[in-house]
């Protein structure tokens, strides 16, 4: 069951999405946009992030500003090695996303490092740990990329 | 690129920004910084696309957003660019890239669209094909069946211990 957010937490949730204030009470400010008190959006916060509702609330930094480098990556990885190259794959620190889908090529992985060399040493580990060949798709162009998802508050909930 | 304050404050906000009335006067009493100075490195780091943005990230799956549809396309060389274009205004699209076509695997533009099902993710690229005219180029859609790692892009304590050494 996915969890449940009432109106008041898909407000916050869809507003500190967006960015938040650089004041001396922000919590306030954002309360005042939404109608809601500093208090009542620090407890709803903390709450969200308690149940899992949020992974986190902070700095979300610009992997290329830092001077990292990353690629996009998949495996074909047979039935009855599944298990052990996610086990392989996830080992590495430079993987920062991994997901199964639904494809002959079913691991697809996210290979991310301070370092561009490091990107091709990880991807020829996982290869030769794995036995499998790796697919290397690094961005050649980027068209978007937008994290906010907006939660449809509706007033006859 | 970053000072050394600038490193110690990003492994901070990183990991979190406090959950109380002031919470940039809170950093900077962990710091033995004024509050002033918190906010005008935040702004500047902002400002340098350093921090992409101070915000709250949600777990789209524990929230049920669990339908996420790579959808995926072979498309010539020499319209990609005007087409990905296209795609990428699109509302339902939230990450869209041109990436190379390898052995095995034929395609060039990649679109991420999420959903509380499959049926309102295929939904959504079918409007978004018809309107482009995406039908004639090979096509596929990979949805997830497990989210597997994720983890966000950070700054490791080392690196920022090796600049103080330095």
């Amino acid at each position: 069951m996915p969890l449940a957010l009432d109106q008041s937490d898909k407000l916050i949730v869809n507003r500190l999405q967006r960015g938040f204030p650089l004041s001396r009470r922000p919590y306030a400010e954002v309360g005042e946009e939404l109608g809601l008190g500093e208090q009542e959006v620090i407890e709803r916060l903390r709450r969200l992030l308690d149940e899992g509702a949020l992974t986190r609330f902070g700095a979300i930094l610009n992997a290329p500003q830092l001077g990292g480098e990353r690629t996009l990556a998949a495996v074909a990885a047979p039935p009855d090695r599944l298990e052990e190259a996610i086990e392989a794959i996830n080992r590495h620190p430079e993987i920062s996303h991994n997901y199964e889908r639904d494809h002959v090529y079913n691991l697809w992985f996210v290979v991310s490092s301070e370092n561009a060399a490091d990107i091709a040493r990880v991807i020829g580990e996982i290869e030769a740990e794995t036995g499998l060949r790796v697919i290397n798709l690094p961005t050649l162009e980027e068209y978007r990329v937008e994290f906010y998802y907006e939660f449809r508050v509706d007033s006859a909930e | 690129m970053l000072t050394d304050q600038e490193r110690q404050l990003l492994l901070i906000v990183q990991e979190g920004l406090p959950l109380s009335p002031e919470p940039y006067a809170e950093i900077a009493s962990r710091l033995g910084a004024a509050e002033e100075q918190v906010i005008e490195t935040l702004r500047s780091l902002l400002e340098r696309a350093v921090i992409k943005r101070l915000a709250a990230v949600p777990n789209h799956y524990a929230l049920g957003v669990t339908a996420n549809g790579m959808a995926v396309w072979d498309v010539p060389d020499e319209r990609v660019s005007e087409i990905g274009a296209r795609l990428g205004q699109r509302s339902e699209v939230t990450h869209c890239y041109r990436r190379p076509r390898r052995q095995g695997w034929p395609y060039n533009l990649f679109a991420m669209v999420h959903g509380t099902s499959r049926e309102e993710v295929l939904s959504k690229i079918a409007g978004i094909s018809r309107d482009l005219g995406l039908a004639p180029f090979p096509h596929d859609v990979l949805f997830s069946t497990r989210l597997l790692k994720k983890q966000g892009t950070r700054l490791r304590n080392k690196q920022a211990t090796a600049i103080v050494e330095e």
